[in-house]
């Protein structure tokens, strides 16, 4: 039901759905980026300050959907762990890195 | 206005840490990247909103997140760094203590309004650039907080009697004339 564009990250590790929401802006947000892509794990991403209005707003309504804060990042695995910034302890150990 | 340079956006945050007694982070990368933020933010809506937060584009929504945002002060002093961890205290820029996670102290309900705020009626910077008086060289501005007046460039980073940010001073229309 999505109609804005999540930017894909091909990578090895792809047994479990990353979604990273994040900022353009935000250099916690570049490093959660890199983390996931220097450990080969396949995720996608959306920088929310980019989008319009009515987007934001699905968006922050997908976020806070799924029990996550208007923080970022955010990240979300499988659609139920949520980590909230740039935690590389709680990502590795949900992602099993 | 000609855009801020990464170099003013440094400088600026160096004297407002000196004065409130903090450091930059020390990490040059990480420092590199927030200053570089704030930068795009300062270029996108006319002021440095937070490089980590959702601005709205609309100054009322953001006035609490305009970098040094309302939450720093807390921050620093209960975690050791403000939330984008661009402000640390002494210890941690020492090394003491590693750089901590610092969670998010802003309200939601203010947090919400950068998702669905009408967008800015009129963009403040380049309204400013349409009036037509002193262009270049020290004008008067005043803080509309405190009345403050001062006569330079461009308006003080913080209002050095009451401490408003730099989005609260106007300029005051008026000529000048100087003789001898
Ligand atoms: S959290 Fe830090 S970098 Fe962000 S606006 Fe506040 S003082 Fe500036």
């Amino acid at each position: 039901m999505r109609t804005m564009q999540f930017s894909k990250v091909k990578g090895d590790k792809n047994q479990h759905k990353v979604v990273v929401y994040a900022l353009s802006t935000c250099v916690w947000c570049k490093m959660t980026k890199q983390y996931l892509k220097d450990n080969g794990v396949e995720y996608e991403y959306i920088d929310v300050d980019l989008l319009n209005e009515e987007d934001k707003q699905k968006i922050r309504q997908e976020i806070q959907s799924k029990g996550g804060s208007l923080s970022y990042p955010t990240t979300i695995i499988d659609d139920k762990v949520v980590v909230t910034g740039f935690r590389k302890d709680l990502l590795k150990e949900a992602l099993g890195i | 206005m000609t855009p801020i340079t990464i170099e003013q956006v440094r400088k600026r945050a160096e004297a407002d840490a000196q004065t409130y007694g903090y450091h930059l982070v020390p990490d040059p990368d990480l420092l590199q990247g927030l200053l570089e933020g704030l930068k795009i933010n300062e270029d996108r809506y006319g002021y440095p909103s937070c490089p980590c937060r959702l601005a709205s584009g609309n100054f009322d929504y953001d006035r609490d997140i305009i970098c040094p945002c309302d939450y720093r002060d807390p921050d620093v002093a209960e975690f050791g760094a403000c939330y984008c961890r661009l402000y640390v205290s002494k210890d941690v820029y020492e090394g003491k203590v590693p750089l901590p996670t610092v969670p998010e102290r802003r309200p939601l309900e203010k947090q919400s309004k950068a998702f669905a705020a009408p967008p800015p009626a009129e963009a403040k910077p380049a309204a400013e650039e349409k009036e037509e008086f002193v262009k270049v060289g020290p004008k008067l501005w005043y803080c509309k907080q405190c009345g403050y007046v001062v006569f330079r460039d461009d308006p003080p980073y913080v209002c050095p009697i009451c401490k408003a940010k730099r989005e609260m001073f106007a300029q005051i229309k008026a000529r000048i004339d100087f003789l001898g």
